[in-house]
């Protein structure tokens, strides 16, 4: 951490520190971003560190489930199968159709974004740094949610999620259907001229407010973790900064404060990959529901 | 703010995660807990039988114990009635038994001291013989005194 802070901060306290910040908030990109969406960069980082978490979810879960028995389980198997219990539990109630798909999806989402936002958890200069040392990397931000890309990635699969599911459930019409009238109805069209314009407006306005519906869902679910994440992880570098200062009183913050934000942090890590997941099943389950 | 490619990735790996779990994890785990399940349903209702018969035994064993107590009951009355009758009967063995030693003895006795008399009688007669004879200075014949030493023994019995 030391060493990131003075090659950043090349000599100036008062640069140093966001110099600090802004050196952890650099993505490890294969090309230099231009504009807001740049289809040729790739986040190095996030994509790696995504998998990594998927891969240390589904190889230990794969073999529990290899192994299960009906017999007594074991206690890494418990803990599998009250994860599944509690995963199905909530599917449930929030899904009324079949599950087979999304039951295991809710699960594997909990558990991965769990486990992306706990890397959160690691000292912020101990990735950089082991990249840095072994590696010869510059650059890393191995926090995959406080990466719109990642949050996003996730949320835009959960909209595919819930277009497929609203086709598969009311049909390709039933679906269009919904869009001009909900969700402020239809008026009943008569020989009456007025009440075709009235249809004409209300299922403008209707597929205007499905339309912000739908992007307002993906936007905030993609952002609420975001948001969380990345301010988590700038609240780490400050303390870090703290330390940095080298100072005994900055050192002492430095571990008080890290302590304090670290242990209330295991607290977002969880709650945010189960409001994830929530959200997951709310907007799937709303997408199997009959206006 | 940088969007770029790295979304599409993330999309993608969302669906293989959530693909490979519907299809490798879920299945086992969600069998084994729903087996286990089933296997606790039965266990708990052969507990439940189980209690069943066990409060059915203990009534039948309630019944046959008190059955056995009433049995015992009574087999200890007649056995201290049989007891009492067998003491009574050989009490009055022993007593019948006694009174006929006694009897016998008594009899043996009375024979004894009837032998004794007559012996003595008998020699008393014939030292009062031999004393007579003494005493008149010659011999007594005893077969013509018969009638006079026969009327001696008998007065010597009497006295």
């Amino acid at each position: 951490m030391q060493r990131f802070l003075m090659a950043s901060e090349g000599g100036h306290e008062s640069g140093g520190m966001s110099g600090y910040i802004s050196h952890h908030l650099t993505y490890l990109a294969n090309k230099v971003q231009h504009g807001l969406f740049d289809i040729n960069v790739l986040h190095l980082d996030t994509i790696f560190f995504s998998i990594l978490c998927g891969l240390l979810f589904l190889i230990p879960f794969y073999f529990a489930a290899r192994r299960s028995t009906a017999g007594v389980p074991g206690r890494f198997q418990a803990f599998v199968e009250m994860l599944v219990e509690f995963v199905e539990e909530q599917a449930k109630g929030m899904v009324h159709g079949k599950l087979t798909y999304i039951a295991p999806l809710a699960l594997s989402v909990f558990v991965w974004v769990a486990l992306m936002n706990a890397i959160d958890l690691l000292p912020v200069d101990l990735l950089p740094w082991i990249a840095h040392n072994i590696f010869h990397i510059d650059y890393l931000r191995p926090l995959p949610t406080a990466d719109l890309n990642g949050t996003f990635g996730m949320a835009i699969a959960v909209l595919l999620l819930v277009v497929f599911y609203n086709i598969k459930v009311k049909g390709i019409g039933g679906w269009l259907h919904q869009w001009v009238t909900a969700p402020f109805g239809m008026v009943k069209i008569t020989a009456n001229p007025l009440t075709w314009l009235g249809a004409i407006v209300l299922a403008v306005v209707n597929a205007l407010f499905t339309a912000i519906e739908y992007v307002g869902q993906t936007l905030s679910h993609g952002m609420r973790l975001f948001g969380n994440m990345y301010a988590g992880e700038l609240i780490f570098f400050l303390i870090a900064g703290l330390g940095g200062t080298a100072t005994v009183l900055g050192m002492a913050g430095h571990l008080i404060m890290g302590s304090v934000w670290a242990i209330f942090h295991i607290l977002i890590v969880l709650l945010q990959a189960f409001i994830f997941m929530m959200l997951t099943l709310a907007y799937v389950g709303q997408a199997h529901e009959h206006h | 703010m940088n969007l770029n490619a790295t979304l599409f990735v993330q999309l993608a790996v969302f669906f293989v995660l959530s693909w490979v779990t519907m299809k490798f994890i879920w299945p086992p785990l969600i069998a084994a807990i729903d087996e286990r399940r089933k296997k606790i349903a039965e266990g708990l209702a052969s507990a439940e039988k189980a209690d069943k018969s066990l409060a059915e035994a203990k009534a039948s064993a309630t019944v046959v114990l008190k059955e056995a107590h009433a049995q015992a009951s009574k087999i200890i009355e007649q056995a201290n009635r049989r007891s009492n009758e067998l003491v009574e009967e050989a009490r009055g063995t022993a007593i019948a038994e006694g009174q006929r030693l006694i009897g016998a003895a008594r009899e043996q006795v009375e024979l004894d001291s009837n032998r004794a008399r007559a012996e003595l009688s008998q020699q008393v007669a014939a030292i009062a013989v031999s004393g007579a004879s003494k005493l008149l200075g010659r011999e007594i014949d005893a077969k013509t005194h018969a009638d006079l030493l026969d009327k001696l023994a008998l007065e010597i019995e009497r006295g």
